[in-house]
């Protein structure tokens, strides 16, 4: 049997908006993953830590607070350092589109706004995600 | 509402028409779906007539305005009297920034401040704190200490308008700062008015910026309140709030059972401390949500206000009219915009402030088109207010009270949320009450299981949402977005090093060790928090002495 995509959930910073996440976790689960969501208030430290205990091959960042470019590419660049290119980052929340090329730039995989269904995002990990 | 002898007549003539004219249609064209619900979820009928409402008692149910149980509104005159307030939150950047931001929604027509604070202060670090980075004056003001403080409300007087800070776990500290203004500006406390949050629970329950354990959080609350019940009469010393949890996700019903519940929780928590119902109940105040569907939202904020006053009545025994009030304030839905077709947002901002009219709030705060991309931009904010004075000087909706009362949907639809209501709040008593709702996480639960149904809705088509899953369309990337300035967070981490060297450091220690000492008897803290405030103590500062005493709230995770 084929090894489950495993999944990190995270929420950067102090935003407290987890609807999406919660949502996108619950429904990464039933499309087959095995998803932990680490809870508010983690620094890019936390969430590389919890990435590398749990051996994830994807990690799910949200942020509503207007955080993210500030953020995501910390936590690419902290993953980077521990040789964690192969891990797929995905990001979402309030991004404007204008900031998408930056984040891909700096190494997200793909950037998710508002009112993108959960399909979409479901298809983008299992066709993306590292093999093995 | 109806004689039986009318009654009857009514059901043998609407079974006729089921019979006729209904069949005859139905067998020609079928209706485009087998159900009908509202964005809740809840199942609407074809046509609703006096069959639907004959168990309502005009006096017991609807009464008059300003008279028990409020169903038709608080005040004897609503709208005719005054507007609701009309309050857009607002803050971001500096203090600076905001002032600036602040003056010209007053120039405006604004009639009521409402201060959005960065999260950092919302979650009780100053603005150089490791976990502080990336996020200063992004979604709020940065508000460190009581000269940001004075700078926030500069060349405003705080006799002349009130304020509604959105505040929680360090509520007391932004008090206690604004409070120092006031006297600074030699405005007596028995003349300030306005709202500080201060609903922990709910925080705990799905927004998230908690600080301490929740009976440590709950203690900080009533603190507060007892402390304004006898210094500041006119300020609402908390405002127990549903608008999170239906951004959440929950269903209108959720919104204001589980608002109710926690309502009920401080209502209890004021007793326990031995304050006598009618002593602070007055200045209990609510804080709801508006979604795009008017007439469930009109049900809800109906159902909500009879609830209550009954809750108050009889649980609480209470004997003044006031303490029975659910006054409320009302922001409109930000989960219901779309970053599609933002524009479209002014429409759904527009149904949802004539919802609110129609539903008799005391204030409000309009969306503005924009927020699913960014903070909004001032030409944003401006369609935003200019929504609400149109609702308000042209619609129509504000010239007679509870337009709406007598139409057998709306009245059928308010005794169903009620029933509702009642039923979530019997079984968050059998429970033990709210804390331990929330304990188990039933609550939360409860909350996200109905935001996974709507997603389900949307994402199979079987619900609409325009832009999202129909009527799309390719569009440009939206430009001229408001974007904060990173070098806030330097600036103002530069600035607390020079505050902290500058302050005289003998009186500051003494204050927070004074405070430090309090906080672990039963003293009320609000009035050392002030002394600390005054000495120079920054929000950080204050909320580490807790974090020490009360520990730190690290909440189970229920997906």
């Amino acid at each position: 049997m084929a090894r489950k995509i495993k999944m990190i959930m995270a929420k950067p910073g102090l935003d407290g908006h987890d609807r999406g996440a919660k949502l996108l976790a619950r429904i990464c689960a039933e499309a087959g993953m095995e998803v932990v969501y680490t809870g508010l208030r983690q620094t890019p430290e936390m969430i590389v830590a919890a990435a590398e205990q749990e051996d994830a091959d994807v990690v799910g960042l949200s942020s509503l607070s207007g955080v993210h470019n500030y953020f995501f590419p910390r936590v690419v660049e902290l993953m980077k350092q521990k040789g964690m290119e192969d891990v797929l980052l995905v990001g979402g929340g309030i991004i404007p589109e204008e900031d998408y090329d930056f984040l891909k730039k700096s190494g997200m995989g793909a950037i998710f706004g508002p009112g993108t269904p959960t399909t979409e995002i479901v298809e983008f990990i299992q066709a993306n995600v590292r093999q093995r | 509402m109806f004689e039986d002898k009318v009654l009857k007549k009514i059901k043998a003539d609407k079974e006729k028409w089921e019979r006729g004219p209904l069949a005859k249609s139905l067998s020609k064209s079928p209706e485009a779906k087998p159900v009908f619900t509202t964005i809740s979820g809840a199942p609407v009928e074809r046509l609703y007539t006096p069959l639907d409402v004959d168990d309502v008692d005009y006096d017991r149910d609807l009464g008059y305005p300003g008279t028990f149980p409020f169903t038709r509104g608080v005040q004897p005159t609503m709208y005719r009297g005054r507007y609701w307030t009309m309050r857009q939150y607002a803050g971001f950047g500096d203090a600076k920034s905001t002032n600036e931001r602040y003056r010209y929604l007053l120039e405006q027509g604004q009639t009521g401040l409402s201060v959005a604070f960065h999260l950092p202060t919302q979650a009780g670090y100053d603005s150089d704190h490791p976990l502080s980075m990336g996020e200063v004056g992004k979604v709020g003001v940065a508000i460190d200490h009581i000269d940001d403080m004075r700078v926030l409300f500069d060349r405003i007087p705080l006799d002349k308008v009130t304020t509604s800070m959105t505040m929680n776990a360090p509520a007391s500290v932004l008090l206690a700062m604004y409070l120092a203004i006031a006297k600074e500006q030699e405005v007596p406390w028995e003349k300030v008015g306005g709202t500080v949050q201060n609903d922990v629970l709910k925080e705990i329950i799905c927004r998230g910026q908690y600080i301490y354990p929740p009976r440590h959080s709950m203690r900080l609350t009533v603190d507060l309140i007892e402390f304004c019940q006898k210094y500041v009469p006119k300020w609402n010393s908390i405002s127990i709030s549903g608008y999170h949890i239906r951004e959440a996700g929950s269903t209108a019903a959720q919104e204001m059972a589980f608002t109710i519940a926690d309502g009920i929780a401080y209502t209890q928590a004021c007793i326990e401390r031995g304050m006598d119902v009618d002593s602070f109940a007055p200045r209990l105040s609510f804080f709801f949500n508006a979604f795009t569907n008017v007439l469930e939202e009109v049900a809800k904020f109906r159902a909500g206000r009879r609830y209550w006053a009954k809750v108050m009545l009889d649980r609480f025994k209470a004997k003044d009219p006031r303490s029975m009030m659910l006054r409320f304030h009302v922001q409109t839905g930000g989960v219901t915009l779309t970053a599609q077709q933002p524009l479209n947002n002014i429409i759904r901002v527009a149904l949802q402030t004539y919802a609110t009219a129609l539903g008799g709030a005391q204030s409000l705060h309009t969306n503005s088109y924009d927020e699913a991309l960014c903070l909004p931009t001032q030409q944003a904010v401006t369609v935003a207010l200019r929504t609400q004075q149109i609702v308000a000087e042209e619609s129509g909706a504000t010239d007679t009270i509870d337009p709406l009362a007598g139409s057998y949907y709306v009245e059928s639809m308010t005794d169903r949320i009620e029933a509702e209501v009642d039923e979530y709040i019997k079984k968050i008593d059998a429970m033990g009450g709210t804390l331990a709702a929330i304990e188990q996480g039933f609550i939360q639960k409860e909350i996200q299981n109905s935001a996974y149904r709507f997603q389900k809705e949307i994402e199979s088509g079987e619900r609409v949402y325009v832009g999202i899953n129909k009527y799309t369309m390719e569009e440009p990337p939206p430009s001229g977005l408001l974007k904060v300035d990173m070098s806030v967070g330097q600036k103002k981490a530069a600035e607390l090093a020079e505050y902290r060297a500058r302050r005289d450091q003998a009186k500051w220690k003494a204050a927070l060790d004074k405070l430090r000492e309090v906080s672990s008897t039963d003293e009320n803290v609000m009035p050392y928090v002030i002394e600390a405030v005054t000495a120079k103590a920054t929000v950080g500062e204050i909320c580490d002495v807790w974090r020490d005493i009360f520990g730190e709230y690290r909440p189970k995770e229920y997906v």
